[in-house]
């Protein structure tokens, strides 16, 4: 009977298929679904940029609109992977160029991003609308000058938490007159200056800007006369908030913010007068999303203070200056609140004195017992719970009940815990929809991953570093699965003659791939 | 400690799904269709026929025929055919039961639902190959209604391994209530399966659940307030020992972590925060409080308190830890009371008095100016034992004594 569906009824079902799991799945029905799917798909997710090629992609689902590639290891962020480990995405920029060139839509994690790629972005597809940059590296803003000053149809240039070279071009003012299709902007982790009045000009003529996020170098004036000429603006990040509570543009800034009703998630604050503050009560009573993690200037009572008036507030990102007294306030007042994260505020994240912590951490330092069970009833507890770190005092006790209960876990981030190789073996063994392990200083070695190396083939990426595991194991396991990458990362000096196959290895970071070793791998990362 | 946050399913930022997943979904999708269970040995390959329909599909689909063969089975990832397979595990059948632990659905924690007993009363014992794996149908309270089989399997474990080298810590029991356990016809050859829970905290009681093959049910008492089932870890012994290493490498080297963007984010505008309008307005005031006789100081941001008491009850909490050791190393155990009472007041003190260096390093008592200028010209702050602070606290002094 399916067969006598024309392809475009078919088609038109398809369309609202919008989640990717939904989309494999019905493409594997059968051969006709398949082709239908294909042609149909515009958005593809890949969670590991070296697991298919650009060309097998293009190949595949050759009108994808909207692309999003993952590069680097999730502990990248804390300087474990080295800096020339790879993720560069200019090869997917060129195959794209080459055979897909509608491209809309790119969205890049932990990615090294030229500016030869930025270049043949604006150059080669016409259509492009949107550039979301998170966590990159390896771009300066002359590849931000090229973006802005040739997609036409720029609706969104989305930079989070990426390191820029910041050449103090103007690359705010390469964004032509004509263009005013703007609707989101983020800039807050340029470090630059940029050309304030080009931002000005910028803001007046895209009446769709509903984000705009700023870095430091838009002081309040500035600031006041942006909000003033968008009104509309339903996400604003504060650049900085630092002026003489006593002057008249302070005053317009209070007078124009208390016009901003639209606004529903404020950030930012890169550099605070507390004392300035006052002037964002009016929009505090309407926000759902606050992300004040960025700024250490704000002290405790400030903080609660601006808590006190956010009674919808759904996401909370904070520091601990907050204290647990802050805490009790964020959950006496914020009760529809969904997300809560708190950052410390000490550099080298060694806790200060100011959440002491009710919970895990209070149990554990006073009774020095392990933490097992309080994780344990979270994992219980928690029957959604997609992603967990554990650290602390830990056995192999809190492994079991996370292989035993965490049903839908797919991340899973362990540092300093276990005691043997049982505690890894619970892990891979129980949670069934695994996709990335990540672990980090714990006493898991060669028993625990050879156990079962068919299990590396249904997950994203495993990432042991400081562990007990040795090159022979890795060979070993490498040799077994074919479709695995396992590279070994060697930062020291030890190439020569080869590691003996009972050396530990540093740090092994392996994944599942159609694709073989890859090409571009620097000296220090040996794939096996 | 606790990585940044336990981060809950959020529906904004990038999709967590992966290009592959959809062929793990489509697993469940013919569960529905076909009897759960298959049989075990070479079943894997039985099924080949059903996913050839789809071998015509390029590899990336084929890749997803290696993973659907594995878990439409309701094979456990650990019996994989290519694998060293958890029967190379030189320990025999403790790995096995370890990791078969992690199929069980027990109870929560706490929790006495009585209809749990009905659920564990296993069913006849049928011939359990080690690598036979049940799919996990969720039931209400998290409880797999078919872990019975899994008990048994249990029985094969050789529980008499549990008995031995138990730490009083670590076993934490789950599931509360009564344990039934009918095992008939076990094929492991040991006719009794022991269990034995001991539980955490200081009750210190061992529960015994034997299992005798004639299928008696024997209860768990109820007393205790916790938990569940330890399942025979008896490397726990070593694990004790092992606990404190990773604790205080933690501490070392600065884990829970911040992404190194937030660091140095943060390091610049802690720099630049600092000079505002020409008056110093930072954002918080860390200042070190070292105690006398403590292994390690601590620091405290002045300025999350307001008063002298707040700041006072705050380092007591801190500290205390320190002092009940003093005492129950010199005293008997049950005086950690003691501890807390010499603790009730530092700041006008009685065995402890506290004590800041001022910007020109003079060593002042705590109490004498107002809190606000006090916390501007506090560098550090030192809780001295009353003895030590003769000459500087004569007040103190003249209180403690008139208190005692």
């Amino acid at each position: 009977m399916i067969n006598y569906f024309p392809e475009e009824v078919l088609e038109q079902v398809f369309s609202f298929l919008t989640s990717h799991r939904d989309r494999n799945v019905v493409s594997l029905v059968c051969k006709s679904w398949y082709n239908v799917e294909r042609f149909s798909r515009g958005k593809v997710f890949i969670g590991n940029c070296y697991a298919i090629s650009p060309e097998r992609l293009i190949s595949r689902f050759p009108r994808v609109r909207s692309l999003t590639l993952k590069g680097k290891p999730h502990f990248a962020d804390f300087n474990l992977v080295p800096r020339d480990w790879g993720g560069y995405v200019y090869p997917w920029i060129e195959a794209m160029a080459k055979g897909c060139t509608n491209l809309e839509e790119l969205r890049l994690k932990r990615m090294s991003v030229s500016d030869e790629s930025l270049q043949l972005i604006a150059k080669s597809f016409p259509n492009f609308k949107s550039l979301v940059l998170v966590s990159c590296e390896g771009f300066t803003t002359d590849g931000l000058a090229a973006v802005a000053s040739n997609c036409r149809f720029l609706r969104e240039l989305d930079l989070q938490e990426n390191e820029v070279e910041d050449r103090r071009g103007q690359w705010l003012s390469c964004f032509p007159d004509s263009c005013t299709s703007l609707a989101s902007l983020n800039f807050a982790c340029l470090e630059g200056e940029v050309n304030l009045a080009a931002l000005e000009r910028l803001v007046a003529r895209c009446r769709n800007l509903k984000s705009l996020r700023l870095n430091h170098a838009v002081t309040p004036d500035i600031l006041q006369k942006i909000l003033a000429l968008a009104p509309q603006l339903v996400d604003l990040g504060a650049g900085s908030f630092v002026h003489d509570p006593e002057s008249e543009i302070y005053n317009k800034l209070k007078n124009v913010m208390q016009k901003c009703s639209s606004i529903r998630s404020l950030s930012g604050f890169l550099d605070v007068n507390a004392r300035c503050l006052p002037a964002i009560y009016p929009i505090c009573t309407n926000l759902t999303s606050l992300n004040l993690s960025y700024a250490p200037g704000i002290y405790n009572k400030e903080l609660v203070k601006i808590i006190r008036k956010c009674k919808k507030l759904q996401c909370l990102w904070i520091l601990d200056t907050i204290g647990d007294k802050g805490l009790s306030v964020v959950a006496s007042t914020c009760k529809e609140l969904q997300e809560l994260r708190v950052f410390p505020s000490d550099r080298n994240g060694v806790g200060n004195a100011a959440i002491t912590g009710e919970g895990l951490v209070a149990i554990s330092a006073v009774t020095m017992q392990p933490l097992d069970e309080g994780f344990g009833a979270i994992v219980q507890s928690c029957k959604g719970l997609k992603r967990l770190s554990v650290s602390g005092l830990l056995t192999d006790q809190v492994f079991l009940y996370i292989g035993m209960y965490a049903e839908q876990l797919e991340m899973l981030s362990i540092a300093f815990a276990g005691n043997s190789d049982k505690g890894m073996m619970y892990v891979l063994n129980g949670c069934k929809k695994l996709k990335k392990l990540e672990i980090r200083d714990s006493p898991f070695g060669n028993k625990a991953l050879l156990a079962d190396t068919g299990k590396y083939e249904t997950m994203q990426s495993l990432w042991m570093s400081s562990c007990k595991v040795t090159f022979g194991a890795c060979k070993t396991l490498a040799e077994k699965m074919p479709r695995l990458n396992v590279e070994i990362i060697n930062e020291g000096d030890e190439m020569e003659g080869g590691p003996d196959d009972r050396q530990s290895v540093e740090k092994m970071y392996l994944y599942r791939t159609l694709v073989g070793p890859r090409k571009d791998a620097p000296d220090s990362v040996w794939t096996l | 400690m606790i990585m940044e946050s336990i981060i809950f399913p959020t529906v904004k930022g990038m999709a967590e799904e992966d290009y592959f997943s959809g062929s793990q979904e489509i697993l469940h999708f013919f569960d529905l269709m076909s009897p759960p269970l298959l049989g075990v040995e070479g079943g894997g390959r039985g099924n080949a026929p059903l996913m050839s329909s789809s071998a015509s599909v390029d590899c990336i689909s084929q890749s997803g025929l290696g993973l659907k063969e594995r878990n439409y089975l309701g094979l456990s990832d650990c019996s994989s055919v290519d694998s060293s397979g958890v029967s190379n595990v030189s320990e025999e059948n403790k790995s096995n039961l370890n990791l078969k632990a992690t199929e069980l659905r027990l109870g929560l924690p706490g929790s006495r639902s009585p209809e749990r007993d009905s659920d564990f009363i296993l069913l006849s014992s049928d011939k359990l190959d080690e690598k036979q794996l049940f799919p996990l149908l969720p039931s209400k309270d998290g409880i797999c209604s078919l872990m019975q089989k899994s008990i048994v399997s249990g029985n094969k474990r050789g529980f008499s391994d549990t008995m031995d080298g138990f730490s009083e810590k670590k076993c934490s029991v789950f599931a509360e209530g009564k344990w039934m356990f009918n095992a008939t016809g076990s094929d492991s050859g040991t006719p009794q399966s022991v269990i034995e829970a001991k539980l955490a905290g200081n009750a210190g009681k061992n529960v015994i659940l034997s299992n005798n093959s004639s299928g008696t049910q024997p209860t768990m008492k109820k007393e205790v307030p916790t938990r569940a089932l330890q399942e025979g870890h008896n490397k726990m012994n070593g694990s004790n020992n092992n606990s404190s290493a990773p604790a205080a490498k933690a501490q070392v080297v600065g884990w829970p972590p911040i992404r190194s963007f937030r660091k140095n984010t943060l390091a610049t505008t802690l720099k630049t925060n600092d000079e505002v309008d020409g008056k110093p307005v930072p954002g918080a005031l860390f200042v070190k409080v070292s105690m006398d006789g403590a292994p390690y100081l601590r620091k405290v941001d002045l300025r999350t308190y307001s008063t002298y008491q707040e700041l006072s009850s705050a380092l007591e909490k801190m500290f205390m830890c320190f002092t009940i050791r003093q005492c129950g190393s010199q005293e008997a155990p049950g005086r950690e009371m003691m501890g807390e009472n010499k603790f009730k007041d530092l700041v006008h003190g009685s065995d402890y008095v506290l004590t800041f260096e001022d910007k020109d390093g003079d060593w002042m008592l705590v109490g004498d100016v107002p809190w606000e200028m006090f916390i501007e010209s506090c560098k550090r702050l030192k809780i001295m034992k009353g003895s030590d602070a003769i000459g500087l606290a004569p007040r103190a002094m003249e209180k403690s004594k008139n208190q005692n």
